[in-house]
């Protein structure tokens, strides 16, 4: 092509500002703050004396010794988190698809009952609401810790979930209900045929947001002593002594599985992506 | 049902949203294997009358039986009666998660509890009949709006029902789709058989297939006629009015 539009050069923006949103320049800025944040923290523990042991720390990983492989504390807990987070998750969607198909119903009663679910757990912190779990409900229906705290979560997050359900529902256009209820669909039809499959993905970004949310709020039931990743980390922290090691490893562990999940979902998004 | 017992019969029929008045005292009839269009002005009720047909809206005072069923709030038996009406609406109302042939299969199947095999043999000779049957596999976002109402017509068509509604089928379509979609309607209006209640400002379809002409306006039925009378001598100054309006173009 010759003509003169072919050779044209389009204006570029100012030098600055193509300096440092360049990629090594990005990178660079990234690892200067995160570098400086690290040390900073060092320097600090430095300062008061701390002795890092951090080569104690992959043995609560696991151990290879003359008896075998051995999974070790940490891995034991993160796998009783993941459960409970599992558990709590599927009676969270179950819990809230039966609340915020109530509240759609349109039957007086059935959204009275989850406007008041929503409400009384919505606006009672998690930390009561597992003390109600665990303390009331816990002896009087014969619950015992393992349970209580899975209850809980998955009513506390029931509630979010919910929320999520009746947005992605309402989200999926009125005509597309009357198109289907024109020939002749049953509302649970409509529901599992057209009003579902379409609201999946309205609903799969915040529900991503909500698992993350509930393996996050498991460690709250450290307070009543399930054996998940938190509490394994306080019961290394009082038989070592080495808290700053281990909170960071720790943080690191819930870190690592929920980019995990993130990522993961994110494929799945792009299966139920707009055709 | 006896033959001469009319399809569709709306006695004293009214409509209120809040305090307004959608249609008021509609009393209207159509025989079996009538043709009806309804016009009038935007706001006349003419959606809203033919939504009530298959109980989409539901009337407040009045009485409506379609095909033998009465139509009210809460009644058991409207499930029964949309699978003998269909409805074609002005925005297609085609599901996007589905392709077109699943569009066209997933009320025979789940509805009418056919197998897969008949359904899907039964959808393409409608996509045949509404000349698309290369479409099949697309999803309805691939193809243009006359495809896609087209698919709509052939989603009614597959529920084999003996009434059809058409809720300005034409109108969200750009000018040069409107023939292809009008060319089905009529083919399927000369089919013969079927009863069609078409809501439609296209007057030259009206002329053409229409057995009798409803004028609405303002929740009322102004005139009702057959097209020649219409359209050459209608009665009222509001439909003469209205008629001017539209057949100036």
């Amino acid at each position: 092509m010759n003509s003169p539009a072919a050779n044209y050069v389009p204006p570029k923006p100012p030098a600055l500002s193509r300096f440092f949103s360049s990629t090594p320049v990005s990178v660079l800025i990234y690892l200067v703050v995160i570098g400086a944040i690290i040390m900073s923290a060092y320097n600090g523990a430095q300062a008061m004396g701390y002795n890092w042991q951090w080569y104690r720390v992959p043995k609560y990983f696991y151990t290879l010794t003359d008896d075998g492989f051995q999974w070790g504390e940490i891995a034991i807990g993160l796998v009783k988190t993941i459960e409970i987070s599992t558990l709590a998750f599927l009676l969270a969607i179950a819990l809230g698809l039966v609340i915020a198909l109530l509240r759609l119903s349109g039957l007086v009663v059935g959204g009275a009952l989850s406007v008041v679910f929503l409400e009384i757990v919505r606006n009672t912190p998690l930390l009561v609401l597992l003390y109600l779990f665990y303390y009331v409900l816990g002896p009087i229906f014969d619950l015992d810790r393992y349970v209580a705290s899975i209850l809980c979560l998955g009513v506390y997050h029931g509630a979010m979930v919910s929320e999520i359900f009746r947005a992605g529902i309402n989200a999926v256009p009125t005509c597309q209900w009357e198109g289907a209820k024109s020939i002749g669909m049953s509302t649970s039809q409509v529901y599992r045929y057209i009003i579902l499959p379409q609201s999946i993905r309205f609903m799969l970004p915040p529900l991503t947001g909500e698992a993350v949310n509930m393996i996050k709020s498991s460690a709250i039931v450290s307070v009543i002593a399930v054996a998940e990743l938190t509490t394994i980390g306080r019961n290394i922290i009082s038989d070592t002594y080495m808290s700053f090691e281990v909170w960071f490893t720790i943080a690191a562990v819930y870190l690592v599985v929920t980019l995990i999940l993130s990522i993961g979902v994110s494929f799945v998004e792009r299966r139920y992506a707009v055709t | 049902m006896s033959a001469t017992q009319p399809m569709i019969e709306a006695s004293n029929l009214d409509k209120f949203y809040g305090k307004f008045q959608a249609l008021k005292n509609i009393n209207f009839s159509v025989a079996h294997g009538e043709r009806v269009v309804i016009c009038g002005p935007s706001g006349s009720g003419k959606s809203t009358l033919i939504r009530c047909f298959n109980g989409l809206e539901i009337h407040n005072a009045g009485k409506l039986v379609v095909d033998g069923i009465e139509v009210y709030e809460g009644s058991r038996e409207i499930r029964t009666l949309r699978q003998e009406v269909g409805m074609v609406f002005q925005q297609f109302n085609l599901f996007p998660h589905l392709t077109v042939l699943e569009n066209l299969t997933i009320g025979p199947i789940r509805v009418r509890k056919k197998s897969k095999q008949e359904a899907e043999a039964n959808a393409r000779t409608y996509l045949e009949r509404v000349h698309i049957p290369e479409q099949a596999d697309k999803y309805p976002s691939q193809l243009s709006g006359g495809q896609q109402q087209r698919v709509a017509i052939a989603r009614s068509l597959c529920m084999e029902t003996r009434i059809m509604l058409f809720d300005e089928p034409t109108s969200a379509l750009d000018p040069e789709m409107i023939n292809e979609v009008l060319e089905v309607m009529v083919d399927l209006a000369e089919s013969g058989g079927m009863t069609m209640v078409c809501v439609t400002h296209e007057m030259g379809f009206a002329r053409k297939v229409a057995d009798k002409m409803v004028f609405m306006d303002e929740g009322e039925i102004i005139e009702t006629a057959p097209p020649e009378r219409f359209f050459t001598a209608p009665e009222t100054v509001r439909c003469q009015e209205f008629l001017q309006q539209i057949l100036v173009h």
